[in-house]
């Protein structure tokens, strides 16, 4: 068995949908997640709050710097992700097109090291 | 390659990589252990003879130095492994529909996981025994990069865990598509070569059609393999009268006596079982089948002016039924052309934007030509010339150029 990083991308900018349009994206989302966990594949899962929130530190020189705001100046940044547990790349892209329907956005699937 | 020993050798690549790499679990030791034993062949069969099986010795001899080499190294686990593997002859897990260790490879070389051109790359290196430098000089970039190219994919195999395996039956279709479509990659830069000196690279026509004959024979039953090899057969059955004295020889100018009629049999009797097929199960024939059925028309007409263009055009509409895209509705007009007239097959081309290819352009020089629009059709020949760079076809154009009125 290989662990997998499903992971979903947001872009900058784009408002989030109210309540009411979410509320069917976060149903499918749980109910993927059930399916996962009753498989025997899910690892770990979890949704992160918005990227204003993010700090970040530096300690590889003599002082540790704190600042506010990602590490990366990019279009996209992290909104949530899957660790799952699959025999293969082929179950782990199959998982990644139901979460990614699930969840209504782009996923992305990397292999851990040693996993 | 005219050494009879290095064509068994590349004739066998394939077969034997594939077995390792079931049996070893890993295309890096398949594929060393494969060129071992070519070395050893080297050595010992100008003194000893072919043996009766040659592939199956080249199959044992690789196994046979993969195991050495695994004993050697002083690693643990590779020698554990390496036991477990010698009294391993249990039947592998069974894998869906064919069962055949060179259809994995070839399914996991065109893993969809990968990159395009890795997918060619890694199936010409894996499958066809091409030598990377010999790929690189085929799609002229240099050795290194090609290097890198294959190396990064055999290494996203390992570490993303591609599997070694036919798809399920769900998945086949297309997954074969995509196969296809690699193999169709490969004739299409031999025989059209966007580049370089030569108008058509044999090493790459020839090896796309030995690999589209390996699939027919692994998966006789699937009517879109058929339609590839009877359209890269049709294609290259023309291949002697397409160049004369360095200069591109378009189709209605062709020597058709020229045509190989072994290849041209062959490819019809191909699209005929495609039809029969097709009637029988009244599955819609795909984007291959239909290719080879309009090249078929092609080669069983006399003549350009006795070509059945009603018929041509009737399957360029079922092409682009399947298959929609300028390129399609740009064959289609010149048959258009044919059928009402070049005017009207200019304003079909004209509605198409195609401004970056170069057939685009040469169809419109040809037509202009046709219509007597002089001016017009020398600057389309020079578009049309700035956007290839295949040798053969420039002095055509060129030539064409040259004989238009002032």
């Amino acid at each position: 068995m290989t662990q997998y990083l499903l992971s979903v991308h947001h872009d900058y900018g784009t408002e989030f949908p109210p309540m009411e349009e979410m509320q069917p994206v976060f149903e499918a989302v749980d109910r993927f997640n059930q399916k996962l966990q009753s498989e025997g594949a899910w690892v770990f899962a979890g949704g992160l709050k918005p990227i204003e929130q993010t700090t970040t530190v530096d300690a590889t020189g003599d002082t540790p710097i704190v600042t506010d705001g990602p590490y990366a100046e990019s279009k996209e940044y992290l909104g949530g992700f899957w660790v799952i547990e699959a025999p293969d790349l082929d179950a782990a892209l199959a998982w990644a097109k139901e979460g990614s329907a699930a969840c209504a956005g782009k996923v992305e699937v990397r292999p851990f090291e040693g996993g | 390659m005219t050494d009879p020993i290095e064509r068994i050798f590349r004739e066998e690549f394939g077969r034997v990589v594939a077995s390792l790499a079931r049996r070893f679990g890993d295309l890096d030791v398949a594929e060393e252990a494969a060129g071992e034993a070519l070395l050893v062949a080297l050595e010992r069969w100008p003194v000893d003879g072919v043996p009766p099986n040659p592939g199956g010795w080249l199959t044992t001899t690789a196994a046979r130095r993969a195991l050495d080499r695994m004993r050697r190294e002083s690693h643990r686990d590779a020698k554990h492994r390496a036991a477990v593997m010698i009294h391993d002859d249990t039947p592998h897990e069974p894998t869906g529909a064919v069962d055949d260790d060179r259809l994995r490879l070839i399914f996991t070389c065109c893993h969809p996981a990968l990159a395009p051109e890795a997918r060619v790359a890694l199936t010409l290196r894996l499958l066809g025994g091409l030598t990377v430098a010999e790929i690189a000089a085929a799609f002229l970039v240099p050795e290194t990069t090609m290097a890198q190219r294959i190396t990064r994919a055999k290494a996203k195999i390992k570490g993303a865990r591609i599997p070694y395996r036919v798809p399920a039956a769900d998945d086949l279709a297309e997954r074969l598509a995509a196969v296809l479509t690699v193999v169709y990659l490969v004739f299409n830069e031999g025989y059209l070569a966007s580049a370089g000196d030569a108008p058509v690279r044999i090493e790459l026509t020839g090896e796309a059609i030995r690999l589209g004959r390996v699939l027919r024979t692994l998966l006789p039953a699937e009517p879109e393999v058929a339609g590839l090899l009877a359209l890269m057969l049709l294609t290259d059955a023309r291949r002697r009268s397409r160049v004369a004295a360095g200069e591109l020889v378009p189709l209605p100018e062709q020597d058709r006596g020229g045509w190989d009629r072994a290849l041209i049999d062959e490819g019809h009797a191909l699209v005929r079982e495609c039809l029969d097929r097709a009637r029988r199960t009244g599955r819609p024939p795909g984007r291959f089948q239909l290719l080879a059925a309009i090249n078929a028309v092609h080669t069983d007409a006399p003549s350009w002016a006795d070509t059945d263009w009603r018929q041509i055009a009737a399957l360029y509409d079922q092409l682009a039924a399947v298959d929609p895209g300028p390129v399609v509705a740009l064959n289609r007009a010149i048959a258009v052309a044919e059928l009402d007239g070049p005017a009207v097959g200019l304003a079909a081309v004209d509605r198409l934007a195609l401004t970056g290819y170069h057939a685009w352009h040469a169809t419109r020089a040809d037509l202009l030509r046709r219509l007597g629009r002089s001016a017009q059709a020398r600057e389309a020949y020079d578009a049309a010339i700035a956007a290839t760079d295949n040798p053969a076809e420039r002095a055509f154009l060129t030539r064409r150029r040259g004989q238009l009125a002032t």
